[in-house]
């Protein structure tokens, strides 16, 4: 079973932090389609967190057809993130080291490429809000 | 979570002390199911709001409503509402067992086995007297009595206040499943805004005896937003942004904004405010400077 954990400063809203765990341990293979999430009731003791902030992750998920509340019993993964998404997130990684490395070379230094990155993932994130 | 009626109601509801308000003018409806947070600095009027709410104290103007009944409503309304006051008082000379039987006795919903369940999971000594328990196990003892009389509503003002980091936690967790447990609504006050972080989802500032905003946590940080870019006036940004907070250097300007619609002026960097900028932010507005405002204390 995954145990979540919060990190305060991380400037991530909790219930976000809670998905991406999720989303990580699929990735990771150490949740698998089957297994069981924490109750509701164990995630807000254990961390801390409002229990309606593990009820949103959840429902969260489950829209993201990642996961499966059975009334009574409790919240199941019912899918194991693909192969697929596993190699092509080391494609576009590889890809992405070769574009910083000629960014480098045309003479950028790190906090303009950061600066550049973060420019180009916000616009994509407000096209994709529009 | 149990109850579609509003856990506190307060309409025009103030409280006169001599010439000074403790709380003035203060309409707001907190929805039951929800962990609100009641936060603002020390003096603002949180305990008086909670004093009124639990009938203890009657106000000078306006009324509230607790559930759907009146504060001093009689013992069917004293049952249905928990509270844990400021420093979570308990009584020194008594046993961590006395007190469980005088809960049982004050409280026709008691729920002794939860008591004692909770108390051994605190890992607590039934012999024990109050006076010798750590700040900590004071305050879960507290909080034991107060879920084990089985309310709807908890209110707790300034609970953690006094508590190191690790009993603060402890407080916390302990609450947050007991919540989830008993489907309970919970209204606590605090002067420490990141302790209301994880918990709260739903937010009342308090500053100078007004309520300066409530909502929705989710619904607050969604329609606020921090602007960054190159300098403009306040009055050029559009309408539908009200600006909270601006600060301005000679080429850039930052505006914190209240916008329900997404802002999408590509000459800004937008960032998301956490609940904490955002109640700075208000503090700031409501007085630059005031000594108020500086016992506000922001931990990270």
């Amino acid at each position: 079973m995954i145990e979540f954990h919060l990190n305060s400063r991380s400037g991530v809203a909790p219930y976000l932090q809670l998905i991406r765990q999720v989303r990580q341990a699929l990735r990771l293979g150490l949740l698998r389609a089957g297994d069981q999430l924490p109750t509701v009731k164990d995630v807000a003791g254990s961390v801390a967190v409002n229990p309606n902030t593990v009820l949103k992750a959840y429902r969260e998920l489950e829209y993201e057809g990642l996961v499966a509340a059975k009334p009574g019993v409790g919240t199941f993964v019912t899918k194991t993130l693909s192969d697929a998404s596993v190699a092509a997130h080391q494609r576009l990684s590889l890809e992405l080291s070769a574009w910083i490395g000629r960014a480098q070379q045309a003479g950028l230094d790190i906090e303009s490429i950061e600066a550049l990155f973060q420019r180009a993932v916000q616009s994509a994130a407000r096209e994709e809000a529009v | 979570m149990t109850n579609a009626t509003a856990a506190i109601d307060a309409r025009g509801l103030g409280k006169r002390y001599g010439h000074r308000w403790a709380l003035a003018d203060c309409t707001l409806t907190i929805p039951a199911g929800h962990v609100a947070g009641l936060v603002g600095p020390n003096g603002a009027g949180k305990t008086t709001l909670i004093s009124l709410a639990t009938g203890m104290l009657a106000p000078t103007t306006g009324t509230v409503e607790v559930l759907g009944g009146q504060p001093t409503g009689g013992s069917d309304q004293l049952a249905r509402v928990g509270y844990v006051a400021q420093d979570t008082p308990t009584y020194a000379g008594l046993s961590v067992a006395d007190h469980l039987r005088l809960g049982a006795h004050l409280n026709p919903r008691w729920d002794a086995a939860l008591a004692r369940r909770r108390i051994e999971q605190l890992g607590l000594d039934p012999r024990q007297k109050a006076a010798e328990l750590s700040g900590g196990q004071r305050a879960q003892l507290a909080l034991t009595l107060a879920l084990a009389k089985r309310p709807e509503l908890l209110i707790l003002d300034e609970p953690i206040a006094s508590l190191d980091p690790s009993a603060r936690r402890e407080f916390l967790q302990v609450l947050m499943h007991a919540t989830a447990e008993q489907g309970l609504s919970v209204v606590m006050s605090s002067h420490l805004v990141a302790d209301l972080e994880r918990v709260s989802d739903y937010l009342i500032v308090l500053i100078a005896s007004r309520v300066r905003i409530d909502g929705e946590v989710d619904g607050l940080l969604a329609t606020h937003h921090l602007l960054t870019g190159p300098r403009r006036e306040a009055a050029s940004l559009p309408a539908s942004q009200q600006v909270i907070t601006q600060s301005h250097t000679g080429r850039q300007s930052t505006f914190l904004v209240r916008s329900s619609e997404p802002v999408i002026d590509p000459a800004w960097t937008v960032e998301e405010v956490s609940l904490e900028d955002l109640v700075v932010a208000y503090m700031g507005q409501a007085s630059a400077g005031s000594p108020d405002i500086r016992m506000l204390e922001v931990r990270r």
